[in-house]
């Protein structure tokens, strides 16, 4: 029976709402000038974009059909997904890729979500990076697949994770490094982090393309496990500063009790130091790992599928050639999602943090 | 040791003879003074095997290490650079032609990125509704998204615009086709040294002027600063009468199958430069609402009590106080603007990493070419941030007394 009182949305518009709507469109001479120019600029460009993205496009046929339309090919998105999605990797074995895909999910939300906060996500995070790699590569369930076939949503998944998971213990022994009394140390940690952070990231990746197979000749590992080194020293850096402005929020009175009470430097750190000072920088460790999210693309210049080369790709393949434009859209859309629930949720934490203080 | 960075700096007994050196270099030097040189001489031999072995591949592949390839022929073409130069020239005016274009980039890219997301940040905070959800939507789609595919996107829109001959004039001198973008050139002729001595002494003039005013503590405001630009631009005119030379303003013009007169900018530049823009001033618009939203409506309120006009409200209590909060934020997108440029490699335009990169495969010198990068891009993030960071000592001290 409640359902008959329910009126939700069906309340009619209050008189103050319906005010502050015409104040803010057309309260003065100039607003109602700046409104109407800026319709006038909407109407210009929404209607021819939204005939291609949906009026006139093609949903399903082949690429002739898609050549006689003038709007969008979203045939070509159906008939290139798994390529986009997995690239190179052997048809047969789609299921890894896309477990790949479920399992990084599954962490992410499982770390975003503030009641399963405590040290146990540090073994979760080892554990789903080690199994996702050795899923990938095959080693326990064979047959395995070289990294060199590895591509798509997977891999730029998968790079980003794993680069965010290793760069974080080099980053917490930088950043302490940065603000410990030892000289020594000290001066490594700030040549390292300044020259990383002053320089551009495919001068890193190139680094680890023309200069580590020179240097440890033998010895080198394959392009995709040094463009995902490359990738970890460079996110080091960064994460290093955030983790550092964490470690300065923590009062020195904390530190002076763990002390007080016998505890030692490492036992301090881990119990009392590091919980708090990564609580208070949990929105900018949210910003970073978008960053590296769209930063991952830049391993495309040096040759390796990730989401946005297996789009460009996609559009390469002779039966579908061309269509770039649905290619670029598409992996536009997921990248869009993937960043902006990040930056939305960054948001909900901040407030559920003041909130729980 | 203490975790939280404080010292328990052990206080020197009254009387006892002043600590010499050494005191102060075991102080330095910190706790654990072995162990901290047994890291460091960890590193230096990683380095030194992997510095060895470089060497040794290099030999075995038939290349001298060393910088003195920069002086051999290049022998690849350049597309577009700012000094003359020709196949058959050294590696290392290549190395300087990429140099000048990412110097290129980096100005114009960082001055037009500022105006525009100066004009969007003011637009997001704007009262009307529908145009500061429109800059919020653009701000939202711009950073969500990955610089490399805005790239994509700008380089296929260049390269899709007509033909010369059918080229998009929208404003009457402003040429888009696939040629790339025509823009007005001023363009001046038979200059000669007079000219030069006659607008250097006017405009020495005006600036002397200009200090001997500062030094009696004159304020200089908008009015004054524009009434000495005029002078300058006036003083110019006058040289160029007096020398016979002129300055002609030439308009691009369809020419044929070409448009002919004006500057050009290349597809590639133009792809670059746009993208560069679009992306960077989607932050500097929010560093720009950021930092006027930090200003407290107090302030606002008591202008407006003191009888002040909303622009000189702005101009005057506003800004100076929002200016504080946005040079410091504005310094590290520039710098990202100039890092990010690097990209250019994607869509072909020739910046310092893409001719580097070129240089390394062509010659075989990965690593001199690598270090000439980090070398470069260190050396123009310094310059920014120094700057940067001598504007910034201005801005915090006004509004203070004079110290």
């Amino acid at each position: 029976m409640t359902a008959l009182f329910y009126t939700g949305s069906a309340r009619p518009v209050s008189p103050e709402h319906w005010q502050k709507w015409r104040h803010g469109l057309f309260g003065t001479r100039l607003n109602t000038f700046i409104t109407l120019a800026t319709a006038g600029f909407l109407l210009w460009i929404i209607p021819p974009l939204f005939r291609w993205l949906l009026l006139d496009a093609t949903w399903t046929g082949s690429a002739k059909d898609c050549a006689a339309a003038t709007g969008a090919c979203w045939a070509f998105i159906g008939a290139k997904l798994r390529f986009i999605l997995f690239a190179l990797y052997p048809p047969e074995l789609d299921w890894r890729p896309a477990l790949t895909i479920g399992l990084i999910a599954l962490l992410l939300v499982i770390t975003g979500t503030p009641r399963f906060w405590s040290r146990h996500l540090v073994l979760l995070w080892i554990g789903t990076v080690v199994t996702v790699w050795m899923l990938m590569a095959g080693t326990i369930i064979g047959p395995s697949v070289p990294t060199g076939r590895w591509g798509g949503l997977a891999l730029t998944l998968l790079i980003s994770v794993v680069g965010f998971a290793c760069a974080f213990p080099v980053a917490v022994l930088l950043a302490l490094a940065r603000r410990s009394k030892m000289a020594g140390l000290r001066t490594v940690s700030i040549i390292f982090i300044e020259v990383v952070r002053g320089v551009p990231m495919i001068a890193i990746l190139y680094v680890a393309m023309l200069l580590v197979p020179m240097m440890l000749p033998g010895l080198s590992p394959e392009a995709f496990v040094r463009a995902q080194i490359g990738l970890t020293l460079f996110v080091s850096a960064y994460l290093a500063e955030v983790i550092r402005a964490g470690l300065q929020s923590v009062a020195y009175g904390q530190a002076e009790a763990a002390a007080s009470l016998g505890f030692g430097y490492w036992t301090t750190l881990r119990l009392i130091i590091l919980p708090q000072a990564l609580r208070s920088v949990i929105p900018a460790l949210v910003n970073l790992a978008i960053g590296i999210l769209l930063n991952s693309t830049l391993i495309a210049v040096i040759g390796i599928f990730d989401l946005l080369n297996a789009a460009k790709n996609a559009a390469n393949d002779p039966v579908w050639l061309g269509f770039y434009d649905e290619s670029y859209v598409f992996v536009g859309l997921i990248y869009f999602a993937l960043c902006y629930s990040a930056s939305r949720y960054s948001l909900w934490l901040e407030r559920h943090l003041r909130a729980a203080k | 040791m203490s975790v939280s960075g404080i010292t328990s700096k052990p206080l020197p007994i009254p009387g006892s003879p002043k600590p010499g050196i050494g005191y102060f270099i075991r102080e330095w030097w910190g706790s654990y003074p072995v162990t901290q040189l047994a890291v460091l001489i960890g590193l230096i031999g990683i380095f030194w095997v992997m510095g060895s072995n470089m060497v040794q591949t290099m030999h075995r592949l038939g290349i001298q290490p060393g910088f003195a390839f920069l002086s051999q022929s290049a022998n690849f073409a350049i597309g577009e650079s700012l000094i003359a130069y020709l196949p058959s020239d050294t590696f290392g005016r290549a190395a300087i032609v990429g140099l000048l274009n990412t110097i290129a980039i980096a100005v114009s890219g960082c001055f037009l990125a500022t105006l525009l997301g100066v004009s969007l940040g003011i637009a997001r905070l704007s009262g009307n509704m529908l145009l500061s959800g429109l800059v919020r939507w653009y701000i939202e789609i711009i950073r969500n998204t990955p610089l490399l595919l805005q790239l994509f996107f700008w380089s296929a829109v260049t390269h899709a615009l007509p033909a010369p001959r059918q080229a998009f004039n929208p404003i009457g001198i402003l040429y888009l086709s696939n040629r790339g973008v025509s823009i007005p050139a001023l363009r001046l002729h038979e200059l000669s040294l007079t000219t030069l001595a006659i607008s250097g002494v006017c405009i020495a003039a005006i600036f002397a002027f200009y200090m001997v005013r500062r030094k009696r503590g004159i304020q200089h405001g908008i009015t004054e600063f524009s009434a000495m630009g005029l002078l300058a631009v006036l003083g110019i005119g006058l040289a160029l009468r007096l020398s016979g030379a002129s300055v002609a303003l030439e308009l691009p013009l369809l020419r044929g199958f070409n448009i002919a007169g004006g500057f050009n900018l290349t597809p590639e530049f133009a792809a670059l430069l746009i993208g560069l823009v679009v992306n960077s001033s989607a932050t500097i618009a929010e560093i720009v609402r950021s930092g006027i939203q930090s200003v407290p409506s107090g302030q606002w309120e008591s202008a407006r009590s003191l009888g002040l006009q909303p622009g000189r409200i702005m101009r005057l209590v506003i800004l100076p106080q929002a200016l504080r909060v946005i040079v410091p934020l504005m310094t590290s997108s520039y710098l990202d603007l100039t890092k990010n440029s690097s990209l250019a490699v994607a869509i072909g335009f020739p910046d310092l990493v893409s001719v580097l990169n070129t240089t390394a495969n062509q010659s075989g010198q990965a690593l001199e070419a690598l270090a000439i990068i980090v070398l470069s891009y260190l050396a123009l993030n310094l310059s920014v941030s120094a700057v940067m960071n001598k504007y910034n000592k201005r801005i915090e001290q006004r509004g203070f007394l004079p110290r």
